[in-house]
């Protein structure tokens, strides 16, 4: 077996997954978060009703990928855990919440204010533990052997807080244009006037998560100042990005917005996996010493192999099928 | 008092677990009842067969939905708590968890949809297909969940090297010894869930006097169906306990109540255990009876609790009172299936009050008996988490204290009863509204409607009972 590096292929493949559910899982995450800001109840009937079809499918990839990480990088998924024990809880209870928010909301009326605060509040709860994960990723954890050793609360730095806040930023982001390609009137010109304003807030966190990782982290400096200086393609391209959003949502387009900000969110990805590569369990373990047998993974691989494309094919169906505008009687009960 | 991270997440581990439990023991049984309610209107061509396999796809997309929000947490939690033991396990827990969520979703996520909702948009043969390969993802779904949790308490294929457990054989690995009864009594057991709670369910609506023809063939149904498996239940739960006498000796005398090794032992009926003391307190036993049953000989040695340490043993009042609950239960659905079939006989299964309640009273009956033979099977196995090879000690996450266990402890039971209580409530709320509303409601189909488990039960959460969900 020693022909091809499995683990490489596991790399990539859980790569992708998170990716995935980045993208996915972030722009409903992202209408949850502006929920209570939204115009008027119809607007929030609107965009709930725009990521209800598709939500569900897009969670699963966070499934996928635990218990894909617990097979084929069991080190990663051993020590992540435990170090983000109450993050990792906030995030389960933040997720729950919001699931049971979609089923029951429309089924409300009398305490329909109570699902509105159910799904936005775990929405939220949900998408600043994972930017915490990030930043805890960037930070390091203190292991002994392939055991995690620190204290409870060790992630929740302040640091971490900024990526948090800038996960909730950009996914902020990804929901309100995500609004403006699904839908029209009042409520599409409050996303678009929302945009720049998250889009600028995301580009200045951005920018502050740049200078201060290389701060918190010597290996990612050396890598960025030392060996790599391609690297700055990524977050030239980022910027990039971010100037034809900005001109887009003044010209009024409707689709341009959303892809441009997941344009923005694989640079970001890309730019911090080149710049802690081959360290999956910082700062000590490579990708290799996280990995799971190889006989494991490569059992693992066939069922993947075999699935991952029906499951591909089967969410783009999804998309086909609800694609298009939402209105406000469309949809939903 | 010290919080102890180990009983902690015990406890955690015990509640997350068997409150997910419920819900697809409930599916498993549900899916394959309405894909036999399929099969038949395909058959027949009668509506009656699909009003009622609609009223009940709409109760399984509630336990459904119920069932996967709690479960995204169970993929979490070997990770948090029990860490040292998902690290070594790894090689063979991650990817047999991980083909139960890459199998059960290709099917489900295919399939129910197209059931729930394709029921005018697709042809009857492939909504039938649909619900057969629903019903066949819920039971693969089990296959690969039983053989994981069978591989823990027999484990087989695989040698600890370095603290990590690598594979030697997938085969033995996932086909362990107790695998077979393990999976047969859980499938049944499903089975016998989802009778009882349609059977209890349908003898509620017959004793209100609504859509008397409908329920009383529901019921007719569920009647043969019990009479026939809750015996067959017994026999597999035997075989399965041959099965623990042989592999865990131990608990198997935890849930006998026996201390000591000997021949000619008794089969306790009540007792008290004292594990202070190494004995029971007001023991009452029929002589001989437990060496027949479990040895087919008189004088046939069973194992006792003192053949290990102190220190080794389980829980015994927990394991041999779960343990009589369950078969407690078990004999009582083998009962009400004999009266039934009693009824039946004399013509009388459907106009028998006292049948008809007994019957509504039994409908939380499975689900007591499933918790309990879970608490059997897994307080028994303590202090072992894989049998023989790691203690739950061993398996525990190092970093883990006592104050933050017990935090997501109160987290989750906050959240679960929250999750729980809605659920319910609405539950009862649909079989309350009844078919007849509901297939009023499908009169106005609507048009671009979201693929969504819940939203196929089109009832309000408030407001009057069978008041059309208009108030949008």
């Amino acid at each position: 077996m020693e022909l091809i590096d499995l683990t490489l292929i596991w790399a990539a493949i859980i790569g992708f997954g998170v990716i995935m559910y980045i993208l996915m899982d972030g722009f409903d995450l992202g209408v949850g978060i502006l929920f209570p800001f939204a115009p008027s109840e119809t607007s929030r009937d609107m965009m709930m009703n725009s990521v209800a079809p598709v939500w569900d499918g897009n969670e699963t990839w966070l499934i996928l990928g635990g218990a894909g990480l617990l097979g084929a990088f069991p080190l990663v998924y051993t020590v992540f855990l435990p170090a983000l024990y109450i993050g990792v809880f906030l995030m389960l209870a933040g997720l729950i919440f919001r699931g049971i928010a979609f089923e029951f909301r429309f089924k409300a009326n009398q305490s329909r204010y109570l699902w509105n605060w159910s799904f936005f509040g775990g929405s939220l709860v949900a998408s600043f533990a994972q930017g915490a994960v990030v930043g805890t990723y960037i930070q390091g954890f203190e292991t002994e052997g392939f055991v995690y050793v620190g204290g409870a609360l060790d992630w929740l730095t302040p640091f971490t807080v900024v990526t948090g806040i800038g996960l909730v930023a950009g996914y902020a982001l990804l929901g309100a244009t995500w609004t403006i390609m699904k839908t029209e009137g009042q409520t599409q010109e409050w996303a678009y006037r929302l945009a720049p304003r998250l889009l600028a807030a995301v580009m200045a966190i951005f920018v502050i998560i740049s200078i201060w990782t290389p701060l918190v982290d010597e290996f990612v400096a050396q890598r960025w100042f030392g060996q790599l200086h391609v690297l700055w393609v990524l977050p030239a391209g980022a910027v990039l990005l971010a100037w034809i959003q900005y001109r887009a949502v003044q010209k009024r387009e409707e689709i341009t917005p959303f892809v441009t900000t997941m344009g923005i969110f694989i640079c970001a990805y890309l730019g911090l996996l080149v710049s802690k590569l081959p360290y999956i369990v910082p700062p000590d373990h490579t990708l290799w010493d996280a990995a799971s047998d190889p006989g494991s993974q490569l059992f693992l691989l066939i069922g993947v192999l075999f699935v991952t494309p029906v499951i591909l094919a089967y969410t783009a169906w999804t998309y086909w099928v609800f694609r298009g505008k939402v209105t406000p009687d469309s949809g939903y009960h | 008092m010290e919080l102890d991270p180990l009983l902690l997440s015990r406890i955690q581990f015990a509640f997350v677990i068997s409150f997910h439990a419920i819900f697809p023991v409930f599916t498993i049984g549900l899916a394959a009842y309405i894909a036999v309610l399929e099969g038949l209107l395909f058959r027949t061509g009668n509506p009656e067969w699909e009003r009622l396999s609609k009223f009940w796809t709409k109760v399984f997309a509630v336990v459904f939905g119920m069932g996967v929000v709690s479960g995204i947490v169970m993929a979490f939690q070997f990770g948090t708590n029990w860490s040292n033991f998902a690290y070594a396990s790894a090689n063979f827990l991650g990817p047999v968890l991980s083909y139960e969520v890459v199998t059960a979703f290709f099917l489900e996520a295919t399939f129910l949809g197209v059931l729930l909702f394709g029921r005018d948009k697709v042809p009857k043969g492939v909504h039938l297909f649909s619900a057969i390969m629903v019903a066949v993802g819920t039971l693969i779904s089990s296959f690969w969940i039983l053989s994981a949790n069978s591989w823990m308490q027999t484990p087989a294929g695989v040698e600890l090297q370095n603290g990590m457990f690598q594979m030697t054989s997938w085969g033995e690995a996932i086909f362990n010894s107790s695998f077979p009864y393990r999976f047969s009594h859980m499938v049944v057991a499903s089975f016998l869930t989802g009778a009882f709670v349609v059977a209890g369910v349908s003898a509620w609506y017959l004793l209100k006097g609504r859509e008397v023809d409908l329920n009383k063939r529901a019921l007719s149904m569920c009647m043969w169906l019990i009479l026939f498996i809750a015996p067959l239940q017994a026999v597999i739960g035997d075989l399965h306990g041959l099965n623990t006498l042989e592999e865990q000796p131990t608990k198997l005398a935890a849930m006998e109540g026996h201390w000591e090794s000997k021949a000619g032992a008794p089969l306790i009926l009540f007792a008290i255990p004292d594990s202070a003391d190494e004995t029971n307190h007001l023991e009452i036993g029929i002589p001989y009876l437990a060496s027949i049953i479990l040895k087919h000989d008189v004088d046939g040695v069973v194992p006792g609790l003192k053949d290990v340490p102190a220190d080794e043993r389980p829980p015994v009042g927990p394991t041999f009172w779960s343990f009589r609950v369950m078969v407690g239960i078990g004999l009582l659905m083998i009962g009400v299936g004999l009266w039934g079939a009693w009824l039946r006989f004399r013509g009388r299964l459907y106009d028998q009050p006292l049948f008809k309640r007994v019957l509504v009273a039994m409908i939380p009956a499975p689900f007591i008996a499933v918790l309990a033979g879970w608490f059997v099977t897994e307080i028994g196995r303590a202090p072992w988490l894989v049998y023989g090879l790691m203690t739950q000690a061993e398996g525990l996450t190092p970093s883990l204290t006592g104050g933050m266990a017990l935090f997501t402890l109160i987290g989750f039971i906050v959240v679960y009863s929250v999750v729980f209580a809605a659920g319910l409530y609405y539950l009862v709320r649909i079989v309350r509204t009844g078919m007849e509303e509901v297939e009023a409601h499908d009169e106005h189909p609507e048009h671009h409607r979201a693929k969504r488990p819940f939203s196929a039960a089109d009832v309000p959460l408030e407001g009057d009972s069978g008041a059309p969900a208009t108030a949008r």
